[in-house]
């Protein structure tokens, strides 16, 4: 059975693609899926009929003694026959029921079969952790399936409230499972069942559960969400609204009433509820014109009726619930069918355009008479004989004196009266000829379509001929229930004149009446029509919390980052501010300095920093930050870090620049200061945060009692890595996880600057120069250097000559010429060289990328294209594979992910070369800092120099 | 383990002055700011490092205990990097809104500040109801059966 479910679930993946390949005779593939449970569950009929249920599980989450655990006993057997036996003639009916053209029907028949694949689920779960998953795959699938017509915004509302009504009743049920299932300290359902537990809490729990059980079925006061689906392709409401959804709210019920029937509240509900439901269904029902409507509120009628029966939890009302079930899923699915053929055949559903059908579709109107007929419970159906047991049983009860069991037999009789009418009312409305109704002319179809509900409405006639077999099969159920005096009943077509007869035949004559007298009917209930509708009640919940989000948001979003962030940090500072008034741990000394030099820097930085609060152009500010910024260089130097210092000297300078590329369109001048967070606040909020930062400091440096875990790093290092530089080797070995992560976040910001300035795309569409062309031009100026005619300056680098003469250098251009293929040989150095001294990937890339600037700048945009012919994208991506290659690759010999190996290469006469597999990932980090920086140029650089060319054309012409 | 006063003292003055400019409505302001706050996070860092020592690079008679601690740097060192590229995207966003707006200023966002007034009032699909009765489009009736 597990291994069914799996290959339901494999089966949803593939299906789009049969569907693909095959079109709609997919559907005939597809329903092998179910057709194969459909046989496997058929054969196990002999070992549950014998009583010896089937079960399987799988320990999934020992630690919590999560188990995926199934179980076929006689209830389950039956329902899984149900669902999986509907489920593949449905599906095949959907291979004669959708047009060849129709649309998304790859994801049509991988939800249906995924929905078929959880209805399976849900009925053999022995877990109720298990049931309730599936039970929430059902109303998601579900809410797919209504609303697969995605361009109706009927269907589409329809999904939503059946998705909202169900998963409502759900998260309810869900509570009262965990309920029961810590009460009983086991989530093994018949556990649960046998321990019955009948304290105040688990009587609370179950009546939580039975509110999912009447959601998902439709009852009053839920019962609104049905007849809405109805905006669901018909083969979904064949399936879902009559033979599998609704039912599990049914089977829920039926499944805990062994255990849980005698629970204070149980039947008093389900009884009132079900009556309820069955009569205003069957009332409304008869005032419809649209077939499927109809159907819809006879559906809604009848899950009533079921909820009575199943839940009045006597062994007659059991066995005449489960026969009652199977035969409305049989009956009700080929009606639905039945309708679908109809429709597909004239065009219509309305019974007021419909005439004269019977003459024209003859075998359709006898297969609906039948499932007809067992749903108005006429002999020899299997419905005649469902109903005959409930009444019978009802009557047992109300002749020993049960209140219940009187008021629901006057219920069902006045319900079964209803339905007569509305049954007859359908098959006038389908198949009579009416007067002044022009027949409609039949559209052509495939000769499989009828296959499905001819079947589906002979097993509901063989199966009432059958009734005494199908009795003993389906007796496991019904033996779980207190034998009740007398002989137990039997399920047969004749047991005598019995009182059940004379009721069944008195619904049948008041049914014909009701039928006859239609027109009187209509317009009384057109009066009295109600005012009052539970589905009022939905909309108006719905508004009203959309109401209160608006509120909660106009209250908590003010849309102002200030405030955002201000609201941020005053958390931040009183919650530290609490932790560190109630700490005891401070250090007993502190440094003052380290060396007189830190004093000087920290003189310079603090001034820096206190200007830069005060600056009023653009340009102060930026310079001021980077005197922060270099100052922060010489204390890493000062404090032993030479790697630091030299990454941050070089960030500091490609941030300057990058800064003054943006600042360049920008106005001079600062805005106005005064407009935010009052300016005292601010200060507050700043001064204290950092008092706080200062002091947590001084607290978690006295906190600390354990020796750092670096001191073993020099170590590992040089053993394990061989590497001696400890910082670099942290980063592409020891911490090399964290390193990936950071260029991904380097990636990141890279491809977000060049998005935003170059909006359609990542890559720009600069122009590149013939490299070659470009060096043989350049030759020829070199050559007439001396040629003082000629006034155009000469050039040194490729494409300088773009550039309007005003706007070059020659010094610079001779300088960029002269070193910039020294500093890139130098970049090169500090990547490999990084493993063993100062350097790195992420210093050797920036100073590559500072060779880059000096090309941008001496040359211009064009310039840039020609000294970096490769798109920044490229280079960022290479570098992530080369870095994540080097963590995979060991993988394949045997080693721990981003292991390094050794390699002594001999290069012949230049000895040899120590060389790590490790230096990989630095290169890749090295060409990941390189595509950055190419990105700011291209973008704030290149990019924003293109706009402002065009802008300025435009302000010419 | 002991920790330098002086660099505590720059920290909290740059995590100050940084938090000050970021709490201003200018971006120009906010982005000067986040490079003060981003400074400042460093020297935390680096101070939390203790003693200065030796540059961690392994070599004969050189002590582990003698070294800077070296993880504070390898967290540093890719912080720089990553504070480089975070302020380069915001530059491109001061750019944007500049090129967009011609102002480098933070409003407020407009669909709250709606909200808030209650101006904007909520939008609730509404159920219809299906009134269709049939689930096959007439016009396609006809070119299906065509294709027959």
């Amino acid at each position: 059975m597990l291994v069914l479910l799996l290959v339901f679930g494999v089966g949803a993946v593939v299906a789009p693609l049969i569907v693909q390949r095959l079109g709609r005779r997919a559907f005939f593939v597809v329903a092998l899926i179910p057709l194969v449970a459909f046989i496997y569950t058929l054969a196990q009929g002999s070992e549950v009929v014998a009583g010896r249920a089937i079960t399987e599980s799988y320990r999934w989450i020992p630690q919590l003694d999560f188990n995926i655990s199934v179980r076929l006993d006689t209830l389950s057997w039956v329902l899984a026959l149900i669902v999986t036996g509907v489920g593949t003639l449905v599906l095949v009916y959907c291979a004669a029921y959708f047009r060849a053209t129709a649309e998304s029907l790859g994801r049509f028949a991988a939800t249906f079969l995924a929905f078929a694949g959880a209805m399976y689920g849900l009925v053999i779960a022995d877990d109720v952790y298990l049931l309730f998953v599936f039970w929430e795959a059902t109303s998601v699938l579900s809410y797919l399936l209504i609303g697969h017509a995605t361009a109706s915004k009927a269907s589409r509302g329809a999904a939503l409230q059946a998705l909202l009504v169900t998963t409502l009743g759900g998260l309810m049920m869900l509570v009262g499972l965990v309920l029961l299932s810590v009460g009983t300290g086991t989530s093994n359902i018949t556990r649960i069942i046998e321990l019955a537990p009948s304290d105040p809490l688990a009587i609370v729990a179950i009546l939580l559960v039975l509110v999912g059980a009447i959601s998902k079925s439709a009852i009053f006061p839920f019962h609104f969400w049905l007849p809405a689906a109805m905006a669901a392709p018909t083969p979904v409401s064949a399936y879902l609204h009559a033979a599998a959804m609704v039912k599990a709210g049914i089977y829920l019920i039926a499944r805990f009433a062994p255990g849980f029937a005698d629970t204070p509240g149980w039947r008093e509900s389900l009884i009132a509820l079900g009556l309820v439901t069955m009569l205003l269904g069957g009332w409304v029902a008869l005032r419809q014109h649209d077939l499927k409507l109809l159907l819809a509120y006879g559906t809604v009628s009848q899950l009533g009726f079921l909820t009575v029966v199943v839940g009045f939890g006597t062994r007659d009302a059991a066995l005449a619930g489960l026969a009652l079930l199977l035969a409305h899923a049989l009956y009700k699915s080929t009606l639905f069918l039945a309708v679908g053929i109809i429709d597909h055949r004239y065009g219509t559903r309305d019974l007021r355009k419909l005439s004269g059908l019977g003459r024209r579709s003859p075998l359709l109107a006898v297969i609906t008479g039948v499932a007809l007929a067992s749903m108005m419970g006429l002999p020899p159906t299997l419905g005649f004989v469902a109903k005959e047991t409930a009444i019978t049983a009802m009557v047992t009860d109300a002749t020993a004196g049960g209140q219940l069991g009187l008021i629901a037999l006057i219920g069902i009789v006045v319900g079964s009266a209803l339905t007569v009418a509305y049954g007859a009312r359908f098959f006038w409305g389908a198949f009579f000829a009416k007067a002044g109704v022009e027949p409609i002319e039949a559209n052509p179809e495939s000769r499989l379509f009828t296959a499905a509900p001819l079947l589906l409405a002979v097993s509901g006639l063989a199966l009432g001929i059958a009734s005494p077999i199908l009795g003993d099969w389906i007796a496991g159920y019904p033996a779980l229930f207190p034998a009740g005096v007398g002989k137990p009943y039997e399920l047969a077509l004749w047991h005598g004149l019995e009182p059940a007869l004379f009721l069944s035949a008195a619904t049948i004559v008041v049914g014909a009446v009701l039928f006859v007298l239609r027109a009187s009917v209509e317009a009384l209930q057109l009066s009295i029509k109600g005012k009052i509708r539970p589905a009022d009640g939905y909309s108006a919940t719905l508004r009203s919390v959309d109401r209160l989000a608006a509120a909660t948001t106009a209250q908590t979003q003010r849309g102002s980052l200030p405030f955002y962030l201000g609201v941020i940090l005053l958390v931040f500072i009183g919650t530290i501010t609490t932790t560190l008034i109630v700490n005891r741990t401070w250090p007993t000394e502190i440094r003052l300095w380290d060396s007189p030099a830190q004093l000087v820097i920290a003189a310079v930085m603090i001034i820096a920093a206190l200007a830069t609060t005060r600056a009023d152009t653009r340009i102060q500010g930026v310079i001021l930050i980077g005197v922060t910024g270099f100052g922060m260089a010489v204390l890493f130097a000062l404090q032993g870090a030479p790697d630091l210092a030299l990454t941050q000297v070089l960030v500091e300078v490609v941030t300057l620049v990058a800064f003054v590329l943006v600042l360049r369109r920008l106005p001079v001048r600062l805005g106005d200061r005064k407009r935010s967070v009052r300016q005292w606040l601010r200060v507050v909020i700043g001064v204290s945060f950092g008092v706080v930062m200062a002091v947590a400091a001084v607290v978690a440096a006295g906190a600390r009692s354990a020796l750092p875990v670096s001191l073993a790093w020099p170590d590992l290092a040089y053993i394990e890595a061989h590497g001696r530089n400890v910082v670099n080797v942290a980063l592409v070995d020891l911490r090399g996880w964290d390193t990936m992560g950071e260029l991904a976040v380097i990636i990141a910001a890279a491809t977000g600057v060049a998005s935003l300035i170059f909006i359609s795309g990542r890559a720009d569409t600069l122009p590149r120069p013939e490299r070659s062309a470009a060096r043989q031009s350049i030759g020829r100026q070199l050559r007439r250097a001396e040629d003082t005619s000629n006034d155009e300056r000469s050039s040194w680098l490729l494409a300088a000559r773009t550039l309007a003469a005003k706007n070059r250098s020659i010094l610079l251009e001779v300088t960029v010429r002269l070193i910039f293929h020294s500093v890139i040989v130098v970049s090169v150095y500090l990547t490999i060289a990084g493993h063993n001294s100062p350097g790195g990937g992420f210093a050797g890339g920036l100073v590559a990328g500072m060779a880059l600037v000096a090309r941008y700048l001496a040359g211009g945009r064009i310039e840039l294209g020609a000294a970096a012919p490769i798109d920044a994208g490229k280079l960022l991506g290479v570098g992530l594979v080369l870095a994540a290659g080097t963590a995979l690759v060991p993988l394949f010999f045997g080693g721990a992910a981003l292991e390094s190996s050794l390699f002594e290469l001999n290069l012949g006469p230049l000895g040899t070369l120590d060389f790590v597999t490790s230096t990989i990932f630095d290169i890749g980090v090295y060409l990941v800092v390189i595509g950055l920086i190419l990105d700011v140029l291209r973008s704030l650089g290149a990019g924003v120099d293109r706009q402002q060319e065009v802008e300025e054309m435009v302000k010419a012409a | 383990m002991t920790i330098s006063l002086v660099l505590l003292i720059v920290m909290a003055v740059l995590y100050a002055c940084g938090l000050y400019l970021m709490l201003e409505r200018s971006m120009t302001r906010v982005l000067l700011g986040f490079l003060l706050v981003g400074n400042a996070t460093n020297l935390l860092l680096i101070a939390m490092a203790g003693q200065p020592g030796e540059a961690p690079i392994v070599r004969d008679g050189l002590a582990a205990q003698d070294m800077t601690d070296p993880l504070p740097q390898a967290l540093i060192l890719t912080a720089i990097v990553i504070t480089f590229g975070v302020s380069a995207f915001l530059m491109a966003l001061i750019y944007r809104s500049w090129r967009l707006a011609n102002r480098d200023q933070l409003e407020d966002d407009a669909d709250d500040v709606a909200l808030r007034a209650g101006a904007g009032g909520v939008r609730v699909e509404q159920l219809v109801a299906d009134d269709r009765d049939s689930e096959f489009d007439p016009a396609q009736r006809s070119s299906d059966e065509a294709e027959r």
